[in-house]
Protein backbone atom coordinates (compact mmCIF):
# COMPACT_ATOMS: atom_id res chain seq x y z
CA UNK A 1 0.00 0.00 0.00
CA UNK A 2 1.27 3.47 -0.80
CA UNK A 3 1.70 5.73 2.22
CA UNK A 4 1.98 9.09 0.46
CA UNK A 5 -0.72 10.48 2.73
CA UNK A 6 1.74 10.24 5.63
CA UNK A 7 3.74 13.12 4.09
CA UNK A 8 0.70 15.40 4.13
CA UNK A 9 -0.11 14.20 7.66
CA UNK A 10 3.45 14.82 8.82
CA UNK A 11 3.38 18.45 7.74
CA UNK A 12 -0.02 19.15 9.25
CA UNK A 13 0.81 17.63 12.61
CA UNK A 14 4.09 19.55 12.74
CA UNK A 15 2.15 22.75 12.27
CA UNK A 16 -0.41 21.76 14.90
CA UNK A 17 2.16 21.09 17.59
CA UNK A 18 3.97 24.30 16.68
CA UNK A 19 1.06 26.70 16.82
CA UNK A 20 0.97 26.94 20.60
CA UNK A 21 -2.25 28.91 20.84
CA UNK A 22 -4.19 26.45 18.71
CA UNK A 23 -2.71 23.56 20.63
CA UNK A 24 -3.47 24.94 24.10
CA UNK A 25 -6.94 26.30 23.34
CA UNK A 26 -8.01 23.11 21.59
CA UNK A 27 -7.04 21.14 24.69
CA UNK A 28 -8.57 23.53 27.22
CA UNK A 29 -11.83 24.29 25.44
CA UNK A 30 -13.52 20.89 25.81
CA UNK A 31 -12.47 20.72 29.46
CA UNK A 32 -14.08 24.14 30.00
CA UNK A 33 -17.36 22.95 28.50
CA UNK A 34 -17.46 20.01 30.81
CA UNK A 35 -16.35 22.00 33.86
CA UNK A 36 -18.47 25.12 33.44
CA UNK A 37 -21.55 24.14 31.46
CA UNK A 38 -21.60 20.53 32.64
CA UNK A 39 -21.24 21.20 36.34
CA UNK A 40 -23.67 24.14 36.36
CA UNK A 41 -26.37 22.36 34.41
CA UNK A 42 -26.06 19.11 36.28
CA UNK A 43 -26.89 21.06 39.46
CA UNK A 44 -30.36 21.80 38.04
CA UNK A 45 -31.02 18.65 36.01
CA UNK A 46 -30.07 16.20 38.72
CA UNK A 47 -32.96 17.54 40.81
CA UNK A 48 -35.25 15.76 38.34
CA UNK A 49 -33.45 12.48 38.83
CA UNK A 50 -33.78 12.33 42.59
CA UNK A 51 -36.61 10.58 44.30
CA UNK A 52 -37.71 8.36 41.41
CA UNK A 53 -37.71 4.62 41.84
CA UNK A 54 -36.09 2.98 38.84
CA UNK A 55 -37.47 0.28 36.60
CA UNK A 56 -35.44 -2.90 37.01
CA UNK A 57 -32.42 -3.28 34.69
CA UNK A 58 -31.86 0.45 34.28
CA UNK A 59 -28.93 2.46 35.62
CA UNK A 60 -29.51 5.99 36.84
CA UNK A 61 -27.12 8.36 35.14
CA UNK A 62 -26.37 11.89 36.31
CA UNK A 63 -26.43 14.78 33.88
CA UNK A 64 -22.65 15.20 33.75
CA UNK A 65 -22.25 11.63 32.55
CA UNK A 66 -25.11 12.05 30.10
CA UNK A 67 -23.66 15.18 28.53
CA UNK A 68 -20.03 13.97 28.44
CA UNK A 69 -20.79 12.19 25.16
CA UNK A 70 -22.32 15.44 23.94
CA UNK A 71 -19.15 17.35 24.76
CA UNK A 72 -17.10 14.77 22.86
CA UNK A 73 -19.33 15.33 19.83
CA UNK A 74 -19.23 19.10 20.20
CA UNK A 75 -15.46 19.16 20.38
CA UNK A 76 -15.00 16.88 17.39
CA UNK A 77 -17.56 18.86 15.40
CA UNK A 78 -15.81 22.16 16.06
CA UNK A 79 -12.24 20.91 15.71
CA UNK A 80 -12.90 19.14 12.44
CA UNK A 81 -15.11 21.71 10.74
CA UNK A 82 -12.86 24.60 11.69
CA UNK A 83 -9.96 22.73 10.06
CA UNK A 84 -11.65 23.87 6.88
CA UNK A 85 -10.21 27.32 7.50
CA UNK A 86 -6.65 25.91 7.49
CA UNK A 87 -7.32 24.15 4.21
CA UNK A 88 -8.63 27.37 2.78
CA UNK A 89 -5.46 29.06 3.98
CA UNK A 90 -3.43 26.41 2.11
CA UNK A 91 -5.50 27.09 -0.99
CA UNK A 92 -5.15 30.83 -0.71
CA UNK A 93 -1.40 30.81 -0.17
CA UNK A 94 -0.67 28.28 -2.86
CA UNK A 95 0.46 25.49 -0.53
CA UNK A 96 -2.23 23.24 -1.93
CA UNK A 97 -0.81 23.98 -5.37
CA UNK A 98 2.52 22.45 -4.37
CA UNK A 99 0.75 19.23 -3.40
CA UNK A 100 -1.60 19.11 -6.37
CA UNK A 101 1.24 19.74 -8.85
CA UNK A 102 3.18 16.80 -7.37
CA UNK A 103 2.56 13.17 -8.34
CA UNK A 104 0.80 12.45 -5.03
CA UNK A 105 -2.78 11.28 -5.58
CA UNK A 106 -5.66 13.61 -4.71
CA UNK A 107 -7.14 10.95 -2.44
CA UNK A 108 -3.91 10.86 -0.43
CA UNK A 109 -4.01 14.63 0.07
CA UNK A 110 -7.53 14.31 1.48
CA UNK A 111 -6.59 11.29 3.56
CA UNK A 112 -3.49 12.95 5.04
CA UNK A 113 -5.35 16.11 5.99
CA UNK A 114 -8.29 14.27 7.50
CA UNK A 115 -5.98 11.95 9.45
CA UNK A 116 -4.51 15.00 11.14
CA UNK A 117 -8.01 16.19 12.06
CA UNK A 118 -8.72 12.71 13.35
CA UNK A 119 -5.58 12.74 15.51
CA UNK A 120 -6.61 16.04 17.07
CA UNK A 121 -10.11 14.68 17.67
CA UNK A 122 -8.75 11.55 19.37
CA UNK A 123 -6.43 13.53 21.63
CA UNK A 124 -9.34 15.74 22.63
CA UNK A 125 -11.62 12.76 23.27
CA UNK A 126 -9.06 11.26 25.61
CA UNK A 127 -8.76 14.59 27.45
CA UNK A 128 -12.52 14.94 27.84
CA UNK A 129 -12.95 11.41 29.07
CA UNK A 130 -9.98 11.75 31.44
CA UNK A 131 -11.01 15.15 32.75
CA UNK A 132 -14.57 13.89 33.08
CA UNK A 133 -13.36 11.20 35.48
CA UNK A 134 -11.82 13.89 37.68
CA UNK A 135 -15.10 15.84 37.71
CA UNK A 136 -17.06 12.75 38.66
CA UNK A 137 -18.39 11.35 35.38
CA UNK A 138 -19.23 7.69 35.81
CA UNK A 139 -18.44 5.63 32.72
CA UNK A 140 -18.63 1.91 32.33
CA UNK A 141 -20.75 1.39 35.48
CA UNK A 142 -21.23 -2.32 36.01
CA UNK A 143 -18.98 -3.29 33.08
CA UNK A 144 -16.54 -6.19 33.20
CA UNK A 145 -12.92 -5.54 32.22
CA UNK A 146 -13.52 -7.22 28.87
CA UNK A 147 -16.63 -5.09 28.37
CA UNK A 148 -14.63 -1.98 29.12
CA UNK A 149 -11.92 -2.85 26.63
CA UNK A 150 -14.54 -3.54 24.01
CA UNK A 151 -16.21 -0.21 24.83
CA UNK A 152 -13.00 1.77 24.51
CA UNK A 153 -12.46 0.18 21.09
CA UNK A 154 -16.05 1.03 20.16
CA UNK A 155 -15.63 4.68 21.15
CA UNK A 156 -12.38 4.74 19.20
CA UNK A 157 -14.11 3.36 16.10
CA UNK A 158 -16.95 5.90 16.26
CA UNK A 159 -14.58 8.83 16.81
CA UNK A 160 -12.36 7.71 13.92
CA UNK A 161 -15.22 7.26 11.48
CA UNK A 162 -17.13 10.38 12.43
CA UNK A 163 -14.18 12.75 12.55
CA UNK A 164 -13.05 11.49 9.14
CA UNK A 165 -16.51 12.29 7.79
CA UNK A 166 -16.47 15.76 9.32
CA UNK A 167 -12.95 16.36 8.01
CA UNK A 168 -14.01 15.48 4.48
CA UNK A 169 -16.87 17.96 4.86
CA UNK A 170 -14.43 20.59 6.15
CA UNK A 171 -12.07 19.91 3.24
CA UNK A 172 -14.91 20.33 0.77
CA UNK A 173 -15.75 23.69 2.32
CA UNK A 174 -12.12 24.80 2.52
CA UNK A 175 -11.43 23.88 -1.09
CA UNK A 176 -14.64 25.32 -2.50
CA UNK A 177 -15.23 28.51 -0.55
CA UNK A 178 -13.07 31.54 -1.26
CA UNK A 179 -12.48 34.17 1.38
CA UNK A 180 -11.70 33.80 5.05
CA UNK A 181 -14.85 35.57 6.27
CA UNK A 182 -17.13 33.46 4.11
CA UNK A 183 -15.83 30.15 5.34
CA UNK A 184 -15.97 31.23 8.99
CA UNK A 185 -19.62 32.19 8.68
CA UNK A 186 -20.57 29.05 6.74
CA UNK A 187 -18.95 26.84 9.37
CA UNK A 188 -20.62 28.73 12.20
CA UNK A 189 -23.95 28.40 10.42
CA UNK A 190 -23.45 24.64 10.00
CA UNK A 191 -22.29 23.86 13.52
CA UNK A 192 -25.18 25.58 15.27
CA UNK A 193 -28.10 23.46 13.96
CA UNK A 194 -25.98 20.31 13.85
CA UNK A 195 -25.20 20.66 17.51
CA UNK A 196 -28.48 21.96 18.94
CA UNK A 197 -30.74 19.77 16.81
CA UNK A 198 -29.09 16.72 18.30
CA UNK A 199 -29.30 14.78 21.53
CA UNK A 200 -25.98 16.15 22.78
CA UNK A 201 -27.29 18.16 25.72
CA UNK A 202 -30.89 17.02 26.16
CA UNK A 203 -33.26 14.21 25.33
CA UNK A 204 -34.98 14.40 22.00
CA UNK A 205 -38.61 13.58 22.78
CA UNK A 206 -39.24 16.90 24.54
CA UNK A 207 -38.20 18.86 21.45
CA UNK A 208 -40.62 20.33 18.89
CA UNK A 209 -41.61 17.74 16.30
CA UNK A 210 -39.93 19.57 13.40
CA UNK A 211 -36.61 19.56 15.20
CA UNK A 212 -37.09 15.90 16.14
CA UNK A 213 -37.55 15.01 12.47
CA UNK A 214 -34.57 17.12 11.45
CA UNK A 215 -32.56 15.47 14.15
CA UNK A 216 -33.27 12.00 12.79
CA UNK A 217 -31.17 13.02 9.77
CA UNK A 218 -28.46 14.48 11.95
CA UNK A 219 -25.36 12.25 11.93
CA UNK A 220 -24.28 13.87 15.19
CA UNK A 221 -27.17 12.23 17.07
CA UNK A 222 -26.17 8.81 15.75
CA UNK A 223 -22.61 9.43 16.80
CA UNK A 224 -23.67 10.47 20.31
CA UNK A 225 -25.93 7.42 20.65
CA UNK A 226 -22.96 5.24 19.77
CA UNK A 227 -20.73 6.91 22.35
CA UNK A 228 -23.44 6.56 25.03
CA UNK A 229 -23.93 2.91 24.15
CA UNK A 230 -20.28 2.24 24.82
CA UNK A 231 -19.67 4.60 27.75
CA UNK A 232 -22.91 4.20 29.73
CA UNK A 233 -24.63 1.04 28.59
CA UNK A 234 -27.74 -0.21 26.82
CA UNK A 235 -30.35 0.71 29.41
CA UNK A 236 -30.15 3.86 31.48
CA UNK A 237 -32.27 6.55 33.05
CA UNK A 238 -31.43 10.23 32.93
CA UNK A 239 -33.39 13.47 33.34
CA UNK A 240 -36.70 11.73 33.77
CA UNK A 241 -36.34 9.57 30.68
CA UNK A 242 -35.66 5.89 30.22
CA UNK A 243 -33.20 5.10 27.42
CA UNK A 244 -33.00 1.73 25.74
CA UNK A 245 -30.36 1.46 23.07
CA UNK A 246 -29.57 -2.08 22.02
CA UNK A 247 -26.75 -3.54 19.97
CA UNK A 248 -28.83 -3.39 16.80
CA UNK A 249 -29.44 0.33 17.35
CA UNK A 250 -25.70 0.76 17.78
CA UNK A 251 -25.05 -1.05 14.50
CA UNK A 252 -27.61 1.13 12.75
CA UNK A 253 -25.79 4.19 14.11
CA UNK A 254 -22.51 2.77 12.87
CA UNK A 255 -24.01 2.24 9.43
CA UNK A 256 -25.40 5.78 9.29
CA UNK A 257 -22.05 7.27 10.29
CA UNK A 258 -20.26 5.11 7.71
CA UNK A 259 -22.62 6.25 4.96
CA UNK A 260 -22.13 9.86 6.07
CA UNK A 261 -18.35 9.50 5.94
CA UNK A 262 -18.34 7.84 2.52
CA UNK A 263 -20.69 10.50 1.13
CA UNK A 264 -18.47 13.27 2.49
CA UNK A 265 -15.40 11.60 0.98
CA UNK A 266 -17.02 11.53 -2.44
CA UNK A 267 -17.98 15.18 -2.05
CA UNK A 268 -14.43 16.15 -1.10
CA UNK A 269 -12.97 14.19 -4.04
CA UNK A 270 -15.30 16.03 -6.37
CA UNK A 271 -14.27 19.35 -4.86
CA UNK A 272 -10.52 18.77 -5.11
CA UNK A 273 -10.80 17.56 -8.70
CA UNK A 274 -12.73 20.67 -9.69
CA UNK A 275 -10.69 23.07 -7.61
CA UNK A 276 -9.12 26.12 -9.19
CA UNK A 277 -5.49 26.06 -8.17
CA UNK A 278 -4.39 29.36 -9.58
CA UNK B 1 20.40 20.94 -32.94
CA UNK B 2 19.08 19.67 -29.62
CA UNK B 3 15.79 17.80 -29.57
CA UNK B 4 12.72 19.57 -28.20
CA UNK B 5 11.85 18.71 -24.58
CA UNK B 6 8.54 20.60 -24.71
CA UNK B 7 6.33 20.79 -27.76
CA UNK B 8 3.06 22.67 -27.75
CA UNK B 9 0.74 22.33 -30.72
CA UNK B 10 -2.50 24.22 -31.29
CA UNK B 11 -3.04 25.02 -27.61
CA UNK B 12 -6.19 26.96 -26.74
CA UNK B 13 -7.61 27.77 -23.34
CA UNK B 14 -10.86 29.60 -22.66
CA UNK B 15 -12.23 31.02 -19.44
CA UNK B 16 -15.86 30.97 -20.43
CA UNK B 17 -15.96 33.07 -23.58
CA UNK B 18 -12.62 34.72 -22.97
CA UNK B 19 -9.79 33.13 -24.97
CA UNK B 20 -6.81 33.36 -22.64
CA UNK B 21 -4.63 31.23 -24.91
CA UNK B 22 -5.47 31.30 -28.58
CA UNK B 23 -3.95 28.56 -30.71
CA UNK B 24 -0.29 28.77 -29.81
CA UNK B 25 2.55 26.58 -31.08
CA UNK B 26 6.10 26.50 -29.80
CA UNK B 27 8.82 24.18 -28.70
CA UNK B 28 11.61 24.36 -26.16
CA UNK B 29 14.91 22.66 -26.87
CA UNK B 30 16.58 20.48 -24.31
CA UNK B 31 19.14 22.35 -22.18
CA UNK B 32 17.91 25.79 -23.17
CA UNK B 33 16.94 28.74 -21.06
CA UNK B 34 13.65 29.64 -22.69
CA UNK B 35 11.98 32.93 -21.79
CA UNK B 36 8.32 33.63 -22.11
CA UNK B 37 7.59 37.35 -22.19
CA UNK B 38 4.38 39.29 -22.43
CA UNK B 39 2.40 42.04 -20.75
CA UNK B 40 0.11 41.31 -17.81
CA UNK B 41 -2.86 39.25 -18.93
CA UNK B 42 -1.10 38.00 -22.07
CA UNK B 43 -1.80 34.37 -21.16
CA UNK B 44 1.67 33.44 -19.88
CA UNK B 45 0.58 32.18 -16.50
CA UNK B 46 -2.35 30.27 -18.00
CA UNK B 47 0.11 28.57 -20.37
CA UNK B 48 2.45 27.73 -17.49
CA UNK B 49 -0.45 26.39 -15.45
CA UNK B 50 -1.40 24.09 -18.31
CA UNK B 51 2.19 22.96 -18.85
CA UNK B 52 2.54 22.17 -15.14
CA UNK B 53 -0.78 20.22 -15.14
CA UNK B 54 -2.58 22.65 -12.83
CA UNK B 55 -5.07 23.42 -15.58
CA UNK B 56 -6.44 20.82 -17.99
CA UNK B 57 -5.61 20.84 -21.69
CA UNK B 58 -8.84 22.03 -23.33
CA UNK B 59 -7.69 22.00 -26.95
CA UNK B 60 -4.27 21.11 -28.32
CA UNK B 61 -1.44 18.69 -27.75
CA UNK B 62 1.48 19.03 -25.35
CA UNK B 63 4.42 16.67 -25.03
CA UNK B 64 6.91 17.07 -22.21
CA UNK B 65 9.97 14.82 -21.98
CA UNK B 66 8.25 12.46 -24.38
CA UNK B 67 5.07 12.13 -22.29
CA UNK B 68 1.70 13.32 -23.47
CA UNK B 69 0.42 15.66 -20.79
CA UNK B 70 -3.19 14.49 -21.19
CA UNK B 71 -2.44 10.77 -21.14
CA UNK B 72 0.41 10.67 -18.62
CA UNK B 73 0.08 13.64 -16.24
CA UNK B 74 1.83 11.82 -13.37
CA UNK B 75 4.91 11.05 -15.50
CA UNK B 76 4.97 14.66 -16.65
CA UNK B 77 4.74 15.89 -13.03
CA UNK B 78 7.81 13.84 -12.15
CA UNK B 79 9.85 15.64 -14.83
CA UNK B 80 9.00 19.14 -13.63
CA UNK B 81 10.25 21.50 -10.98
CA UNK B 82 8.15 24.59 -10.42
CA UNK B 83 8.71 27.95 -8.79
CA UNK B 84 5.38 29.72 -8.76
CA UNK B 85 4.93 33.42 -9.33
CA UNK B 86 3.49 33.98 -5.88
CA UNK B 87 5.38 32.71 -2.90
CA UNK B 88 4.08 29.30 -1.86
CA UNK B 89 6.05 28.55 1.26
CA UNK B 90 4.72 27.31 4.57
CA UNK B 91 5.96 29.84 7.09
CA UNK B 92 5.57 27.42 9.97
CA UNK B 93 8.07 24.95 8.57
CA UNK B 94 11.83 25.15 8.91
CA UNK B 95 14.06 25.56 5.87
CA UNK B 96 15.13 21.91 5.72
CA UNK B 97 11.58 20.71 6.39
CA UNK B 98 10.32 22.63 3.38
CA UNK B 99 12.67 20.58 1.20
CA UNK B 100 11.97 17.40 3.15
CA UNK B 101 8.23 17.79 2.60
CA UNK B 102 8.72 18.31 -1.10
CA UNK B 103 11.09 15.36 -1.43
CA UNK B 104 8.57 13.14 0.32
CA UNK B 105 5.73 14.34 -1.91
CA UNK B 106 7.78 13.01 -4.82
CA UNK B 107 8.68 9.85 -2.86
CA UNK B 108 12.44 10.31 -2.97
CA UNK B 109 13.94 7.67 -0.65
CA UNK B 110 15.35 8.81 2.68
CA UNK B 111 19.11 8.75 2.07
CA UNK B 112 19.20 10.39 -1.35
CA UNK B 113 16.67 12.88 -0.01
CA UNK B 114 18.95 13.89 2.85
CA UNK B 115 21.95 14.18 0.55
CA UNK B 116 19.96 16.24 -1.92
CA UNK B 117 18.80 18.67 0.79
CA UNK B 118 22.41 19.24 1.92
CA UNK B 119 23.57 19.71 -1.63
CA UNK B 120 20.81 22.16 -2.56
CA UNK B 121 21.13 24.24 0.59
CA UNK B 122 24.77 24.63 -0.33
CA UNK B 123 23.98 25.64 -3.92
CA UNK B 124 21.55 28.38 -2.86
CA UNK B 125 23.75 29.31 0.12
CA UNK B 126 21.20 28.61 2.83
CA UNK B 127 23.15 25.95 4.73
CA UNK B 128 23.46 28.15 7.81
CA UNK B 129 19.69 28.82 7.72
CA UNK B 130 18.87 25.12 7.71
CA UNK B 131 17.01 25.14 11.04
CA UNK B 132 15.52 28.60 10.65
CA UNK B 133 11.76 29.02 10.30
CA UNK B 134 10.74 30.09 6.80
CA UNK B 135 8.92 33.13 8.20
CA UNK B 136 12.26 34.54 9.42
CA UNK B 137 13.91 34.52 5.97
CA UNK B 138 14.33 37.62 3.79
CA UNK B 139 12.50 37.90 0.46
CA UNK B 140 15.59 36.88 -1.50
CA UNK B 141 16.27 33.89 0.75
CA UNK B 142 12.66 32.72 0.42
CA UNK B 143 13.00 32.82 -3.36
CA UNK B 144 16.25 30.87 -3.20
CA UNK B 145 14.57 28.30 -1.01
CA UNK B 146 11.77 27.98 -3.55
CA UNK B 147 14.31 27.45 -6.30
CA UNK B 148 16.04 24.79 -4.21
CA UNK B 149 12.67 23.16 -3.68
CA UNK B 150 11.99 23.20 -7.41
CA UNK B 151 15.26 21.34 -7.90
CA UNK B 152 14.69 18.72 -5.17
CA UNK B 153 13.42 16.15 -7.61
CA UNK B 154 16.21 16.61 -10.18
CA UNK B 155 13.67 17.79 -12.75
CA UNK B 156 14.36 17.79 -16.48
CA UNK B 157 12.66 21.16 -16.69
CA UNK B 158 12.48 23.92 -14.12
CA UNK B 159 9.61 26.38 -14.48
CA UNK B 160 10.34 29.80 -13.03
CA UNK B 161 7.37 32.15 -13.08
CA UNK B 162 8.73 35.66 -12.44
CA UNK B 163 11.52 34.39 -10.18
CA UNK B 164 12.98 37.77 -9.22
CA UNK B 165 9.82 39.82 -8.83
CA UNK B 166 10.15 42.31 -5.98
CA UNK B 167 13.78 41.53 -5.21
CA UNK B 168 16.60 44.02 -4.79
CA UNK B 169 19.27 44.11 -7.54
CA UNK B 170 21.79 42.19 -5.47
CA UNK B 171 19.41 39.31 -4.71
CA UNK B 172 18.34 39.32 -8.34
CA UNK B 173 21.91 38.92 -9.57
CA UNK B 174 22.34 36.02 -7.15
CA UNK B 175 19.23 34.28 -8.45
CA UNK B 176 20.44 34.75 -12.04
CA UNK B 177 23.70 33.17 -11.01
CA UNK B 178 21.88 30.11 -9.61
CA UNK B 179 19.67 29.84 -12.66
CA UNK B 180 22.73 29.77 -14.93
CA UNK B 181 24.47 27.28 -12.69
CA UNK B 182 21.47 24.96 -12.69
CA UNK B 183 21.15 25.27 -16.44
CA UNK B 184 24.82 24.37 -16.92
CA UNK B 185 24.08 21.12 -15.10
CA UNK B 186 21.68 20.25 -17.89
CA UNK B 187 18.30 21.40 -16.56
CA UNK B 188 16.11 23.08 -19.16
CA UNK B 189 14.76 26.36 -17.80
CA UNK B 190 11.35 27.78 -18.68
CA UNK B 191 11.28 31.35 -17.48
CA UNK B 192 8.63 34.04 -17.48
CA UNK B 193 9.59 37.54 -16.50
CA UNK B 194 8.68 41.18 -16.78
CA UNK B 195 12.28 42.25 -16.56
CA UNK B 196 13.65 42.46 -20.09
CA UNK B 197 17.15 42.75 -18.76
CA UNK B 198 16.64 39.40 -17.06
CA UNK B 199 15.46 37.71 -20.23
CA UNK B 200 18.32 39.34 -22.15
CA UNK B 201 20.92 38.16 -19.65
CA UNK B 202 19.73 34.60 -19.33
CA UNK B 203 17.82 33.39 -22.35
CA UNK B 204 18.90 31.26 -25.27
CA UNK B 205 15.52 31.79 -26.81
CA UNK B 206 12.73 34.29 -26.22
CA UNK B 207 9.09 34.02 -27.06
CA UNK B 208 6.80 37.05 -26.81
CA UNK B 209 3.13 36.49 -26.12
CA UNK B 210 0.29 39.00 -26.21
CA UNK B 211 -3.48 38.65 -26.08
CA UNK B 212 -3.24 34.87 -26.04
CA UNK B 213 -1.09 34.59 -29.14
CA UNK B 214 2.61 34.19 -29.76
CA UNK B 215 3.75 37.27 -31.60
CA UNK B 216 7.38 36.55 -32.23
CA UNK B 217 10.24 34.38 -31.09
CA UNK B 218 13.98 34.02 -31.53
CA UNK B 219 17.23 34.77 -29.76
CA UNK B 220 17.64 38.11 -28.08
CA UNK B 221 19.92 39.22 -30.95
CA UNK B 222 17.46 38.13 -33.62
CA UNK B 223 14.63 40.00 -31.95
CA UNK B 224 16.65 43.16 -31.56
CA UNK B 225 17.78 42.97 -35.17
CA UNK B 226 14.22 42.45 -36.32
CA UNK B 227 13.46 46.03 -35.26
CA UNK B 228 16.03 47.40 -37.68
CA UNK B 229 19.59 48.26 -37.07
CA UNK B 230 19.32 51.43 -35.06
CA UNK B 231 16.79 53.77 -33.56
CA UNK B 232 16.73 57.51 -33.31
CA UNK B 233 14.89 59.31 -30.56
CA UNK B 234 14.01 62.93 -31.20
CA UNK B 235 12.02 65.74 -29.65
CA UNK B 236 10.60 68.40 -31.92
CA UNK B 237 8.34 71.43 -31.68
CA UNK B 238 5.70 69.63 -33.79
CA UNK B 239 5.74 65.87 -33.44
CA UNK B 240 2.57 65.28 -35.48
CA UNK B 241 3.97 67.00 -38.50
CA UNK B 242 7.43 65.49 -38.05
CA UNK B 243 5.97 61.97 -38.11
CA UNK B 244 4.46 62.55 -41.53
CA UNK B 245 7.77 63.86 -42.84
CA UNK B 246 9.96 61.11 -41.42
CA UNK B 247 7.62 58.30 -42.44
CA UNK B 248 8.23 59.15 -46.06
CA UNK B 249 11.97 58.55 -45.82
CA UNK B 250 12.88 55.19 -47.39
CA UNK B 251 15.33 54.21 -44.57
CA UNK B 252 12.56 54.41 -41.94
CA UNK B 253 10.66 51.25 -40.97
CA UNK B 254 8.50 52.67 -38.22
CA UNK B 255 7.83 55.83 -36.23
CA UNK B 256 5.97 56.05 -32.96
CA UNK B 257 5.41 58.34 -30.02
CA UNK B 258 7.77 57.49 -27.20
CA UNK B 259 8.37 59.25 -23.91
CA UNK B 260 8.32 63.01 -24.71
CA UNK B 261 9.11 62.66 -28.39
CA UNK B 262 9.33 60.23 -31.27
CA UNK B 263 11.13 56.98 -31.81
CA UNK B 264 12.25 56.15 -35.33
CA UNK B 265 13.20 52.60 -36.34
CA UNK B 266 15.75 52.49 -39.12
CA UNK B 267 17.00 50.13 -41.77
CA UNK B 268 20.10 52.24 -42.18
CA UNK B 269 22.92 52.95 -39.77
CA UNK B 270 21.81 55.67 -37.38
CA UNK B 271 24.95 57.81 -37.13
CA UNK B 272 24.79 58.60 -40.83
CA UNK B 273 21.05 59.05 -40.90
CA UNK B 274 20.75 61.71 -38.18
CA UNK B 275 21.84 64.57 -40.49
CA UNK B 276 19.20 63.54 -43.00
CA UNK B 277 16.44 63.62 -40.39
CA UNK B 278 17.59 66.99 -39.12
CA UNK B 279 17.61 68.37 -42.60
CA UNK B 280 14.16 67.03 -43.49
CA UNK B 281 12.54 68.49 -40.40
CA UNK B 282 14.35 71.82 -40.50
CA UNK B 283 13.33 72.31 -44.08
CA UNK B 284 9.77 72.56 -42.81
CA UNK B 285 10.93 75.05 -40.15
CA UNK B 286 10.22 72.74 -37.26
CA UNK B 287 12.65 73.13 -34.40
CA UNK B 288 14.45 69.99 -33.12
CA UNK B 289 15.05 70.32 -29.40
CA UNK B 290 16.79 66.99 -28.80
CA UNK B 291 18.13 63.97 -30.65
CA UNK B 292 19.68 60.72 -29.53
CA UNK B 293 20.89 57.55 -31.21
CA UNK B 294 19.69 54.31 -29.62
CA UNK B 295 20.64 50.71 -30.16
CA UNK B 296 17.49 48.60 -29.74
CA UNK B 297 17.15 46.86 -26.39
CA UNK B 298 14.83 44.02 -25.53
CA UNK B 299 12.60 46.65 -23.93
CA UNK B 300 12.18 48.22 -27.35
CA UNK B 301 11.44 44.84 -28.88
CA UNK B 302 8.83 44.17 -26.24
CA UNK B 303 7.11 47.52 -26.63
CA UNK B 304 7.29 47.28 -30.39
CA UNK B 305 5.59 43.89 -30.51
CA UNK B 306 3.09 44.31 -27.70
CA UNK B 307 2.24 47.94 -28.35
CA UNK B 308 0.86 49.30 -31.61
CA UNK B 309 3.25 50.70 -34.17
CA UNK B 310 2.03 53.71 -36.16
CA UNK B 311 2.76 52.20 -39.53
CA UNK B 312 0.66 49.13 -38.84
CA UNK B 313 -2.37 50.74 -37.30
CA UNK B 314 -3.56 54.29 -37.48
CA UNK B 315 -3.26 56.58 -34.54
CA UNK B 316 -1.86 54.11 -32.02
CA UNK B 317 0.16 55.78 -29.34
CA UNK B 318 2.71 54.05 -27.21
CA UNK B 319 4.18 55.83 -24.28
CA UNK B 320 6.51 54.33 -21.76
Amino acid sequence: MRTDFMTVYWRDMKKFFRSKYVLITSLIQPALWLAIYGLSMSGSFDLINTGTSLRPGFVSVDYLTFMAAGVVSLTILFTCLYSGTYVQFDMQFGLMKEMVASPIKRSHILLGLSLSGLTKALIQTIIILGFGLILGVKYFVGFTILNMLFSVLGIFLFVVLFSMGLMFLALTLGITIEGHDSIQSVITLLTLPLFFASNALYQMNSLPLAIQIASSFNPLSYFINGIRYFSIGQKFYSMGTYYEFGTIDMLVSLAVISIFTIAMYLLAMRAIKRAKMI
Amino acid sequence: MAAPIITVEGLCYNYGKLAAVDNINFSVKKGQIFSFLGPNGAGKTTTINILTTLLPVQIGKITISGFDIKQQPDEVRRCLGIVFQRETLDWNLKVWETLEFHGRLYSIPKNPRKARIDELLQIVELTDKRNEFVKNLSGGMKRRLEIARGLMTRPHILFLDEPTIGLDPHSRMKIWHYIKKVNEEGVTIFLTTHYMEEADQLSDEICIMDKGKIITNGTSEQLKNSLGRDMVYLETANDEKSIRLIQKLPEVTNVRFFSKGLLVDLKAEGAHFIPKIMETIRNERIEVSGINLKKPTLDDVFIYFTGRGLKEENGGIVSN
